[in-house]
């Protein structure tokens, strides 16, 4: 035997509170798997639906209205975030309002007061050049598209803020002893640091727009959980088409999430981090 | 190192002809709010002239050096490059502020080099340099490329081309900076602490590049606390204390016998 006290057998601490944890989320997890296998869930609609053409075109609206507010968003956003650091007080606080207002109210009722704005103006144009009646330019894509857009621009101005505000004053500096006039200094000095601050925030919101799509099914836009709405509506299988829905978010959604990560790792170049290089 | 350099009272202020000074400054003032930073700055510095201005910190050295590039604008006096008003235009007896482009365009000719470099972090050396001459003086990528790397060379870093800043040491990153600057092909080099924010051991490689473009006839206002470059390189030497130039003269009767006592015993704090 050895009693050689340099020389003894380590035994490693058992962790019984762990193993007791672990038995018990996997006695968990079996027990949601058995129900949604006894669960009265047809899963061969749910495979039969999930390419069907009403489908596919309610995805395709869906990644479309989500790209298109998502840029309607940047846009605002990156222009309403310069408005407020302006020094014009009228400016800055155009921006403030802007943002307090379309962050304050929900999304879901703003797509509906773009929806019915031609209760309030029944044309709308520029006065001596051009009119339309409101119910016939108000399309549910338009509504959608302004409604989330609109509200986007006020989350990313923020963002966009916190991105510009994160670049040392000294950058602003050097690149004016440049001659940089104040657009070349943003857009070549100033954004491409700050865009990685804002990729972050950006690419989460984005990943929000995606399923805030979905409000829109009340404006009567064709994204993916209108498609399925409509389909149930007529074969009454609800819950297939809903488990249909939820996987082309999950994918979209995952598609989008490896994509943030190449666009972060892009902005992150000249920056020091892992140590292992 | 004998200076050949007329003295200021020689210079005739109103009469900006060649030969006139590079950098004219007359009763230049300015204030952050209630405090005097500039109390009435008079200087002229001759083209290849290298001046150096020692003085304690927030005695408004740097201030009076972010204003001839405008970084900070002045509140009274006058201030001339190149024989042109820094920041106005004037239309009769009204001076008018110039706008964003025209400003632009009067900093084209002054490089700066900051004590924190303010390298661009997501470019790389090369790029770094090259920015300014593709973007503000619209010549050809590739041309700006080839002196971007003959500057990096003269500044002893032809092995850095692709480096990101973050790669460089302190003393490395300054000297690329100074290349930046140089890339621009600026008539006044302005060096804003340069060496403050190095460690000791780095101070000398960049000093080596600055006494190097001396020797080529670069105007330099150089704003230091290395009162032995100020010696072996400047010109003159001008001290500032409290907003003011307190005495202004060759920089080797400056450093080894001051006439006013301020300046002694801010050389004598400096030196222990």
């Amino acid at each position: 035997m050895n009693t050689d006290p340099d020389n003894l057998v380590i035994v490693p601490r058992r962790h019984y509170g762990r193993l007791i944890g672990a038995a018990l989320v996997l006695l968990a997890l079996a027990a949601i798997v058995h129900a949604f296998v006894v669960g009265q869930i047809e899963w061969s609609y749910v495979g039969r639906f999930l390419t069907v053409r009403t489908i596919m075109e309610g995805l395709a609206n869906t990644i479309v209205m989500a790209i298109l507010a998502m840029v309607l968003g940047l846009a605002l956003g990156v222009l309403f975030a310069i408005m407020r650091l302006s020094a014009n007080p009228v400016l800055s606080t155009t921006a403030l309002g802007y943002i307090w207002f379309f962050r304050a109210i929900p999304v879901l009722l703003q797509l509906l007061l773009w929806y019915n704005l031609a209760l309030v103006f029944p044309t709308i144009g520029i006065p001596g050049i051009a009119s339309w009646k409101t119910v016939d330019a108000m399309t549910p894509f338009v509504a959608a598209l302004l409604g989330l857009g609109i509200q986007q621009g006020a989350f990313t101005a923020e963002v966009v803020r916190a991105g510009l505000l994160s670049v040392d004053q000294g950058q602003y500096e050097a690149a004016q002893t440049l001659g940089m006039t104040r657009l070349q200094l943003l857009r070549r000095i100033i954004m491409p640091q700050a865009m990685r601050v804002i990729v972050p925030p950006v690419g989460n919101e984005f990943i929000g727009m995606v399923k805030l799509t979905s409000l829109a099914s009340v404006v009567q836009f064709a994204e993916v959980l209108h498609s399925a709405q409509s389909i149930y509506y007529a074969n009454s299988r609800v819950i297939e088409l809903l488990l249909v829905a939820a996987f082309w978010y999950l994918i979209v959604v995952t598609v989008l999430s490896l994509i943030q990560g190449r666009v972060e790792a892009y902005f992150e170049r000249g920056v020091a981090r892992s140590p292992g290089r | 190192m004998e200076t050949s350099l007329p003295p200021v009272g020689a210079v005739d202020a109103d009469h900006l002809a060649p030969g006139a000074p590079l950098v004219l400054a007359r009763n230049v003032q300015k204030h952050f709010g209630a405090v005097k930073v500039l109390k009435g700055i008079d200087l002229a510095v001759q083209k290849g002239e290298v001046l150096c201005i020692i003085g304690p910190s927030g005695s408004g050295k740097s201030t009076f050096l972010r204003c001839i590039n405008q970084l900070e604008r002045i509140d009274g006096g006058a201030l001339f490059v190149s024989g042109e008003r820094v920041g106005f235009r004037q239309v009769g007896n009204q001076l008018h502020e110039l706008d964003d482009k025209a400003i632009a365009r009067q900093r084209r000719s002054i490089g700066m080099v900051f004590q924190r470099f303010n390298l661009f972090p997501h470019l790389t050396a090369t790029q770094n340099i090259i920015e300014g001459p593709v973007q503000v003086l619209k010549q050809p990528a590739a041309q700006a490329r080839e002196r971007a790397h003959a500057l990096l060379e003269r500044v002893g870093l032809a092995d850095k081309r692709d480096a990101y800043p973050s790669q460089l040491s302190g003393g490395q990153q300054q000297r690329v900076a100074i290349a930046r600057s140089l890339a621009m092909q600026p008539e006044l080099l302005l060096f804003d602490e340069p060496t403050s924010a190095l460690d000791p051991e780095l101070v000398a490689e960049v000093l080596l590049v600055m006494r190097d473009l001396a020797l080529t006839g670069m105007t330099m206002i150089v704003v230091t606390h290395e009162l032995g470059f100020a010696r072996d390189v400047g010109h003159r030497v001008a001290f500032m204390d409290q907003g003011q130039i307190v005495e202004l003269g060759p920089s080797q009767a400056i450093l080894t016998e001051p006439k006013e006592a301020r300046t002694r015993a801010f050389i004598k704090a400096v030196r222990h």
